[in-house]
C-alpha cells in the first residue's frame, strides 16, 4: 500500500470565509494528498490535537484576522511541545508580507498570500515530501 | 524494528494518542511497523465495545456519531471514532469530512477522533479500519464507532467488525428500497430513523416497521432478537439516549444468549481470511522464482496466462514450454 500525505486545513480565530479553504482541499485531493478539513473557529489547541490525532504530514493554517502572529506561533509552540514539530507548517490569508517574514522567522515554512496558486502550494508540498522520503 | 514496536506498543497501551495514531498510519501505510504493533498488543482480550454506523451518504451518521459521543461521556465512557470516507478513484486523494462533524469534542481527553481513507477497498471500510480498531481498544477507550463511507450497495463489512451495528435510514421516497438493495437490514443490529423532524417521518416508520416484520420472520430460529427502529434528530441529539440504550440492550442480548460468541468466532474467521486475500497476492509474487522470465514468455505468447498462474500459485518458477 502507497503511502499518502496527509494535510490537515484549519481556519483560525473568527474569520468565516471557507470558498479558499474548500478549493485547496479539492486541488489537494486532486493532487493524490488525504485531506481533513477541521472548521471554522479553530484554536491554536484544537489544531494541534486534531494534528496529532489524524497524523497528518502538513498542517495548513489560514487566518484573515490580526490575531495570526499570535494564533500561528501558539500553533508552533504547541507542535513542539508535543514533540510533534516534525510536521510541516504552511500559512494562508490575508498576512502582509511584513508579517508573512516573521512568520518564516518563527518557523512557518511557507507563506501563500492571496495571489498564490494552488499548484504552488501542492508543488511546495510535493518537494518537502520527497526530500523527506529520501532522508 | 521489533525493538520499535514494543515500544509503539508500549506508548499506546499507556493511553498515548500520538503513538495510537502513528501505529494506525503505519497500518494505512502498510508499514511492516504497524503489523508488528498489531501482534504486541493482539492476545489481549477484546474489551472495548465497538458499535458501527452505516447507512447511505449524508443521512446523518457523523451528526449522530457526534451525537453518540456526548451521551456515551455523560455516561462516563472513553470513546475513540474511526470515521471512514472513500478515496477518490481517480486520483487516490480523499476529502476527510466526518470529523468537521465531531469538532466539539477535540479537546476532551477521553475522546479519540480519527479519519480514514478507504484507499481503494470496497466494503465501506479501510483495510486498516479492523486494526486501527483493535489498537484503539489496546489504547484504553471503552467504546469504539466505526463510521462507514456512505453505503450504496454491498458495503456492509461493518457487521463483520462491530459488536453492534446501527443501520440509519432518512425520510424519503424510495430509500427504504435503496436500504432493501443494500442488504442493509439483514445486517442492523439496531435502525435508527434519523431526520424524524423532515415531513414523512412517520409514514418512513411505517414501511420501516413493514419490513422490520419480515425480517424477524426471517431470522426465525435464531436467538432472538428484534432490531428495535428508534427514531432521533441527530442534529439536536434527540433520541440518542434512547438509541444508545437499544445498543446497550444488544450487546447484553449478545452476551445472554451466546450470540456474541458465536458472532466472535466468526469475526475471527472472517479476519483470518481478509488477512490472508490482502497479503498473499504479494507474498505469493515476492516469492515466486523467475517471475521476469514467465511474464517475459506470457508477453512472447510462449506460454498462456493459465499456465503461468498456475506455476506461481503452485510455488515454482518458469513453467516447462
Ligand atoms: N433535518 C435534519 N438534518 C440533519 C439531521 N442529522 C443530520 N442532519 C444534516 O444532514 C447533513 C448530513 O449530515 P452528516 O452527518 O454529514 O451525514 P453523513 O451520513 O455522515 O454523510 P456522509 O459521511 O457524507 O455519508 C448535514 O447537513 C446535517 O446537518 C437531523 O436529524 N435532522
Ligand atoms: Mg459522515
Amino acid at each position: 500500500m502507497a503511502k499518502r500525505i496527509r494535510v490537515l486545513l484549519a481556519k483560525l480565530g473568527l474569520d468565516s470565509h471557507t470558498i479558499g479553504v474548500t478549493v485547496i482541499a479539492k486541488a489537494l485531493r486532486d493532487a493524490g494528498m488525504e485531506v481533513i478539513y477541521s472548521g471554522l473557529k479553530q484554536t491554536p489547541e484544537m489544531v494541534v490535537r486534531t494534528a496529532i490525532q489524524e497524523d497528518v504530514d502538513v498542517v495548513g493554517l489560514s487566518s484573515l484576522s490580526a490575531a495570526h502572529m499570535s494564533h500561528f506561533s501558539r500553533v508552533l509552540e504547541l507542535l513542539r511541545a508535543e514533540g510533534a514539530s516534525d510536521k510541516l507548517v504552511l500559512g494562508g490569508g490575508v498576512i502582509p508580507e511584513r508579517d508573512a517574514e516573521k512568520l518564516r522567522a518563527m518557523g512557518v515554512a511557507a507563506v501563500f498570500t492571496m495571489g498564490a496558486t494552488t499548484t504552488e502550494i501542492i508543488e511546495f508540498i510535493e518537494r518537502w515530501w520527497t526530500q523527506r522520503e529520501a532522508q | 524494528m521489533s525493538e520499535r514496536a514494543r515500544d509503539a506498543a508500549a506508548r499506546l497501551r499507556a493511553g498515548d494518542t500520538a503513538a495510537l495514531a502513528r501505529a494506525i498510519r503505519w497500518l494505512e501505510d502498510g508499514d511492516a511497523l504497524g503489523a508488528s504493533v498489531l501482534r504486541e498488543v493482539a492476545g489481549a482480550p477484546e474489551r472495548a465495545w465497538r458499535i458501527g454506523v452505516t447507512g447511505p451518504a449524508g443521512a446523518g451518521k457523523s451528526t449522530l456519531v457526534d451525537a453518540l459521543i456526548t451521551e456515551l461521556r455523560r455516561r462516563g465512557q472513553r470513546v475513540g471514532v474511526l470515521a471512514v470516507d472513500p478515496s477518490s478513484p481517480f486520483s487516490g486523494g480523499a476529502l476527510l469530512g466526518d470529523r468537521l462533524r465531531m469538532q466539539r469534542h477535540t479537546l476532551d481527553p477521553g475522546v479519540f477522533i480519527r479519519s480514514m481513507a478507504t484507499r481503494g477497498r470496497m466494503g465501506g471500510l479501510a483495510s486498516a479500519t479492523h486494526g486501527a480498531a483493535i489498537l484503539v481498544d489496546a489504547a484504553g477507550f471503552d467504546v469504539v464507532l466505526i463510521e462507514t463511507v456512505g453505503v450504496g450497495q454491498d458495503e456492509l463489512d461493518v457487521a463483520e467488525l462491530a459488536h453492534t451495528t446501527v443501520v440509519v435510514s432518512v425520510p424519503g421516497l424510495g430509500d427504504e428500497v435503496q436500504a432493501l438493495k443494500a442488504g442493509l437490514f439483514e445486517v442492523a443490529d439496531v435502525h435508527a430513523l434519523n431526520k424524524a423532524d423532515l415531513p414523512g417521518a412517520d409514514s418512513a416508520e411505517r414501511n420501516l416497521r413493514a419490513l422490520l416484520d419480515l425480517e424477524t420472520q426471517r431470522r426465525e430460529g435464531e436467538p432472538r432478537w428484534a432490531p428495535p427502529l428508534v427514531r432521533t434528530v441527530a442534529a439536536r441529539g434527540d433520541g440518542v439516549p434512547a438509541l444508545l440504550d437499544a445498543c446497550d440492550a444488544h450487546r447484553v442480548h449478545l452476551a445472554a444468549s451466546g450470540e456474541g460468541e458465536r458472532r466472535a468466532a466468526t469475526r475471527a474467521e472472517q479476519l483470518f481470511y481478509a488477512l490472508l486475500r490482502e497479503q498473499a497476492p504479494q507474498r505469493l509474487l515476492a516469492r515466486a522464482t523467475d517471475l521476469d522470465r514467465t511474464i517475459a514468455a506470457l508477453r512472447a505468447g510462449e506460454i498462456d496466462a493459465f499456465a503461468a498462474a498456475e506455476a506461481v500459485l503452485a510455488g515454482g518458477g518458469l513453467p516447462a514450454l
